[in-house]
């Protein structure tokens, strides 16, 4: 099965602790959240780590190299999607779509990349593709 | 401190209708309060404690508690989705052991099905300043496709089988035949559970819940309320709950938070999975119900396929009754939240009023259990153990 492209993505909605991270989906790059702490990634990003509880977080450009932990192709909707929660090289898992490929494709343990897909706002949202 | 033996459940009532368009959702808490409480054999005045989750209509229990206007000296609204009401069993029990309260009252009502709610393939869009949320809402997570991408991993890591997820639904439309209430009253077979369409892979129609309208209400007391009562005497022996996220980003969709959950109740009851002779099983979905019974020990993990395959919960000829009633999967789940059905079928087999062809046998020990949220994201677990006395 191959997606129609007709899906109309929700905006994703920014507060202070996030904004970093969607301004750069925007520009077509992956960030995630390491703590100079306990030196772990975590996903969603936090100012506070989830691991130690430090506050010394900071920003990092991940590879967008992923690999898929697992998915559902989503058939009872108007227009069928694939969610998935990907594991960056990076550490941590996150969930996304896999998109640009036939859904029947789709296996756990494919290497995936990102990509960034337009909403109905300006934002991007990052999905992945077969790597 | 222990509320091992400080509290008994009294009464319990499962609200007959299955779609209400003609009644409000505070009336059918209300309607629900009150079957509990004659099935009790006591009244509203006796109430002092009040608990129920976030279906209540208004703010926490406040509206609930105006409209019923009971006189409380002790209100608990926690909410844990589905699970809550296994919470509040375990919460009243705790406040009735401190002497805070000594008639719980606990009430679950809803209207999904009238109102036409997309319960489970439809995004919901939540409060943005849930910190997930922006995470997440836009890559279309629905209640389908989170318990599905566990099922498909648990198929990965451990070979489990559409056929084997099928076998629950199987058995849980065996015990419906018996439920006139029941939804789903018809006996199905594996391949009709394999031939229904596909929801979101790998799960497909029929290892789905019903959405349903309804309710349930429970009443809790203390053992010297108990004992004016002429009912028979369900203890409460155990209790354990546990949330269970996303763990920072080291997601593992294999287990839920019943392998923290059940322990802890099986050691305050000082019983092991072995003893049990029913267990209500949460069943939003077939897999749902797969991995509690591994996380809760009742088979080793990775072999809840091979466990539930076969009958092996099918009343009268498996080895681990489960869900009587027909569960979520055949017979109700109102307000998409199957706690309360579970504690009140556990309640039914303790006091040897279930269906005459689905009754355990002097069941005398029984565990039920509830997962509320999604088990794909985060979720509430919420584990009791009760006996007969």
């Amino acid at each position: 099965m191959i997606a129609m492209e007709s899906r109309t993505l929700p905006a994703p909605e920014p507060n202070p602790e996030t904004k970093s991270y969607w301004d750069a989906a925007q520009e077509g790059k992956l960030l995630v959240r390491i703590c100079t702490a306990c030196g772990r990634a975590h996903h969603y990003p936090r100012a506070l780590c989830p691991f130690c509880f430090s506050d010394r977080t900071e920003w990092k450009t991940a590879s967008g190299n992923g690999t898929i932990y697992s998915f559902s192709v989503m058939q009872r909707a108007p227009v069928p999607y694939t969610i998935a929660y990907v594991t960056l090289d990076e550490g941590p898992t996150m969930m996304s779509n896999i998109v640009d490929c036939d859904f029947d494709t789709i296996r756990i343990g494919m290497k995936v990349k990102a990509t960034f897909k337009p909403t109905e706002s300006t934002a991007r949202l990052p999905m992945f593709t077969p790597a | 401190m222990t509320i091992k033996g400080k509290a008994y459940i009294a009464g319990a009532f499962e609200h007959p209708t299955r779609k209400a368009p003609d009644k409000s959702v505070a009336q059918l808490h209300a309607e629900c309060a009150k079957g509990a409480l004659e099935d009790a054999g006591l009244t509203k005045d006796d109430v002092d404690g009040y608990f129920c989750a976030g279906d209540a209509p208004g703010m926490g229990p406040l509206s609930m508690a105006d409209y019923m206007n009971l006189r409380l000296r002790h209100v608990d609204s926690t909410d844990t989705g589905g699970s809550s009401y296994l919470l509040h069993v375990a919460h009243a029990a705790e406040a009735i052991a401190l002497g805070k309260c000594s008639v719980a009252l606990i009430t679950l009502a809803g209207r999904p099905r009238s109102e036409g709610v997309a319960t489970g393939t439809a995004p919901r869009p939540g409060n943005p300043a849930q910190p997930d949320i922006q995470f997440e809402y836009p890559y279309g997570p629905t209640i389908v496709n989170m318990y599905a991408m566990c099922a498909m991993r648990h198929m990965h890591q451990y070979g489990t089988t559409s056929e084997q997820l099928a076998w629950i639904k199987v058995a849980a439309s065996h015990h419906a035949q018996y439920n006139p209430n029941a939804m789903l009253r018809d006996v199905v077979t594996v391949k009709e559970v394999l031939d229904s369409p596909i929801v979101a892979s790998p799960l497909h129609r029929l290892d789905c819940c019903v959405i349903s309208d309804g309710g349930g209400a429970l009443v809790v007391v203390a053992p010297e309320v108990m004992k004016s009562l002429d009912r028979p005497r369900v203890k409460l022996l155990g209790a354990g709950e546990a949330p269970k996220g996303q763990l920072g980003g080291d997601v593992d969709l294999t287990f839920s938070g019943a392998r923290w959950s059940g322990p802890r109740a099986f050691a305050e009851a000082g019983v092991k999975p072995a003893d049990i002779q029913y267990a209500s099983i949460y069943d939003s979905f077939t897999i749902t119900v797969l991995m509690q019974i591994e996380d809760l020990g009742f088979c080793e993990k990775g072999q809840g396929g091979r466990f539930v395959a076969d009958g092996n919960l099918i009343s009268g000829t498996g080895r681990l009754p489960f869900n009587t009633d027909g569960g979520g999967l055949c017979n109700n789940h109102p307000a998409n939240r199957g706690g309360m059905t579970k504690v009140i079928e556990a309640v039914r087999q303790l006091r040897g009023e279930a269906h005459p062809a689905v009754q355990v046998k002097n069941c005398a020990l029984a565990l039920a259990h509830g997962t509320g949220g999604s088990l794909g994201t985060r979720h509430g677990s919420a584990t009791l153990i009760l006996e007969r006395e």
